[in-house]
């Protein structure tokens, strides 16, 4: 009787907060309305003139599209991981510091200040792609074929990844002067735009593709809900797993990449750093289950925006980058606790009752 | 007598027995330090607020969870705590109300969260873990030497262990030490241990762990139990903290950074399974001590960096966690 009594936009309405991708986008409206009621001026977008001298865009808007492509391209890795092996990978900080230190050193040789490259750029993507994908098959070997929960799994690659980038490169810092290197992290000349925003784009369209054209979203969910089950149904759970961590060792070389051209030099101990849990909370922002199952890419893939939103939006207030972490976990409480399912019935029983009296 | 000897016990002995073996190995290899007690007994001094943190995580681990905000939290407790002592002109005992206060509300927060609204662990800790790191910096972000008369009398105190010592160059018997924290730590053990062995609440903890839905059935009270595990870690982490706190005698933003990966690396070299159901106190203080003296291996054969040592315990833990493993195995091929 009480679904009768609500009304037909109620029910549009109903229908909309239930879908996945309502949360981030909601977030991500509630962000810009503040902005907008705070400082209108934090949308505007101006031209300006990069380091090598070309005029291009700046502005907040474009800094957040920018700062948040590595994000956005880790985030569907780590989309695909959680939902086959209902676990996270922890090691992708770690794995990028890897990946970075490698293109150092397939394009410095030993030198740490060389005049010129050793190796063509795009020798050394190639190079840091299976050197990344070898890695995340350890990842995957271990979780798909020993049955390691992936956090005990990535452990292992989050405590050595960094101590191994470092051997990598003798523990130098390279530094690369040829400008060319640093297109891809900054601007192409004569683009106004900067380039890791096409990079990203471009990984969306790809992903789009292969979800599209392939059977990989379907039987990453299979695995997901029940390994046994698709098992029977003939598909092979342990390879799927194996192949999800391949996909996001891929993510961390375009990544790591994109972050070591960004500054044509690397650190260590503080590249990409804490990029782990961000990437985790793109993906649980998304409304995607951590134990796995069902997923939506898109969704995880705002949820990265809106973690570049909300830090921007800090930076803004200048609030201190150290402290930036506290008001993100305010942040972060509140939409979780807003999505958990216990919290929606109770929502969802409130407005019932209330809409029950109103009629009566 | 065979069936005796459960997946958990065996993980226990294989963790002992590599410990052992490890330290002996130190001992007639390397010599030198390695043959003082002392060196033995600095292993305790040096992670009495490791043992603490662990402690309460394998706890958590043993319930099914995890809780990452347990570096967070002591980083947090230290700062508040120096900064209360030194600008404030505190005394020792409200420090150390603030320290359990500071751990307790955590482990409150998260428990509710986690077990009464049904969020994801990891997610919540891992804003804990934000929350307490960015909280620190803004009650101060550098950092400073406490300068408490009281609290440094009782950061210096050493209980000397008699009968055992070292002679120095000169000849003269130098007795053995440990510090106070050391005993919080082994006291912490040693309650952990018979909570989990021969009380209600502990034995539901394992319940939990294996199986939610059974234990449900069997009349366990699943939300509560979950909540009081990580009450009782959050408390943990505040009695670490300090700890921590007064063996360092500072506070600053990095401290125990990496702490809360250590303590689960320490529980899972122990024998505790993130899977939950399986787990044990002994062993996790054998694997902060297999995880220390690793350290000292590393650094006494020369190689120095940071970035060996990092490798030899990625490499440990990769080692132990294969042997899980098998062990697992083996208990799957003889169930079936």
């Amino acid at each position: 009787m009480a679904q009768n009594s609500l009304s037909k936009d109620q029910n549009f309405f109903l229908k909309i907060i239930k879908k996945q991708i309502f949360i981030p986008i909601a977030a991500l409206l509630v962000l810009m309305l503040f902005n907008l009621i705070a400082d209108p001026s934090f949308f505007r977008v101006e031209l300006g003139t990069s380091s090598l001298g070309y005029p291009v865009l700046k502005g907040n808007l474009i800094t957040i599209l920018d700062n948040a492509s590595e994000l956005v391209i880790l985030s569907i890795g780590m989309t695909l991981v959680t939902s086959a092996s209902g676990g996270q990978d922890i090691s992708v900080g770690a794995a990028i510091a890897l990946a970075g230190s490698v293109v150092l050193r397939v394009l410095c040789g030993t030198e740490t200040r060389p005049d010129h490259l050793h190796a063509p750029i795009i020798v050394a993507f190639l190079i840091c792609c299976i050197v990344a994908m070898l890695f995340g098959a350890f990842n995957g070997v271990l979780v798909a074929y020993f049955k390691l929960q992936p956090m005990v799994a990535t452990l292992i690659l989050f405590t050595a990844g960094r101590s191994i980038a470092a051997w990598i490169n003798n523990n130098q810092l390279p530094i690369i002067s040829e400008p060319k290197f640093g297109y891809f992290g900054n601007f192409f000349p004569g683009i106004a735009i900067p380039s890791p925003i096409f990079i990203a784009i471009l990984f969306m369209i790809i992903t789009a593709l292969i979800m599209r054209f392939t059977k990989l979203s379907l039987f990453t969910q299979a695995v997901g809900i029940n390994a046994e089950s698709s098992r029977l149904n003939g598909i092979n759970p342990q390879f799927i797993k194996f192949i999800t961590y391949v996909i996001l060792g891929f993510c961390v070389a375009v990544a790591g990449f994109i972050k070591v051209s960004r500054l044509s030099t690397i650190n260590y101990s503080v590249i990409a750093k804490d990029i782990e849990m961000d990437a985790i909370l793109a993906v649980a922002l998304g409304g995607n289950a951590l134990s796995g199952g069902k997923f939506s890419i898109s969704s995880s893939i705002i949820g990265a925006y809106v973690i570049q939103f909300l830090t921007i939006t800090l930076y803004k207030f200048e609030v201190p980058a150290a402290a930036l972490p506290a008001y993100k976990a305010i942040v972060v409480i509140i939409l979780v606790v807003l999505s958990a399912p216990v919290v929606r019935k109770k929502l969802a029983d409130m407005k019932k009752n209330f809409a029950a009296k109103e009629a009566n | 007598m065979k069936k005796k000897l459960t997946d958990s016990n065996l993980l226990l002995i294989i963790t002992v027995a590599v410990f052992i073996l490890m330290y002996s190995c130190a001992v007639t290899m390397l010599g030198g330090g390695f043959t003082k007690s002392q060196t033995f007994l600095n292993i305790f001094n040096e992670n009495a607020a490791l043992i603490i943190i662990s402690c309460g995580m394998s706890l958590v681990m043993i319930t099914g969870g995890i809780d990452i905000s347990v570096g967070a939290v002591t980083s947090l407790v230290c700062m508040c705590c120096a900064v209360h002592l030194d600008f404030n002109g505190g005394n020792v005992f409200t420090a150390i109300l603030i320290a359990l206060g500071i751990g307790l509300l955590f482990g409150l927060v998260q428990g509710v969260l986690i077990a009464y609204l049904e969020v994801q662990p990891f997610i919540v800790t891992l804003a804990g873990m934000f929350f307490a790191r960015g909280l620190t910096t803004i009650v101060n972000s550098t950092q400073f030497n406490v300068e408490n008369e009281q609290f440094k009398a009782l950061k210096d105190t050493r209980i000397l262990i008699p009968g055992i010592g070292s002679y120095n160059k000169k000849g003269i018997f130098i007795p053995a030490y440990i510090e106070i924290g050391v005993v919080v730590a082994l006291l912490t053990v040693a309650v952990l241990f018979i909570l989990l062995k021969w009380f209600r609440l502990g034995r539901s903890f394992y319940a939990v762990g294996g199986n939610a839905q059974s234990a449900n059935m069997l009349g366990i009270n699943v939300k509560r139990t979950k909540f009081f595990a990580y009450l009782i870690c959050g408390f943990l982490a505040g009695v670490g903290g300090f700890v921590y706190f007064l063996h360092v005698g500072s506070g600053s933003p990095s401290h125990a950074s990496g702490a809360e990966m250590n303590a689960i690396a320490s529980s899972i070299i122990g024998g505790t399974m993130l899977t939950g159901g399986s787990g044990n106190i002994i062993g996790t203080l054998f694997g902060v001590m297999s995880l220390s003296t690793i350290k000292n291996i590393v650094a006494s054969l020369g190689l120095d960096d940071a970035w060996w040592t990092n490798i030899t315990v990625a490499a440990m833990i990769c080692i132990f966690i294969v042997i899980q493993s098998v062990v697992l195995s083996r208990k799957n091929k003889s169930s079936h």
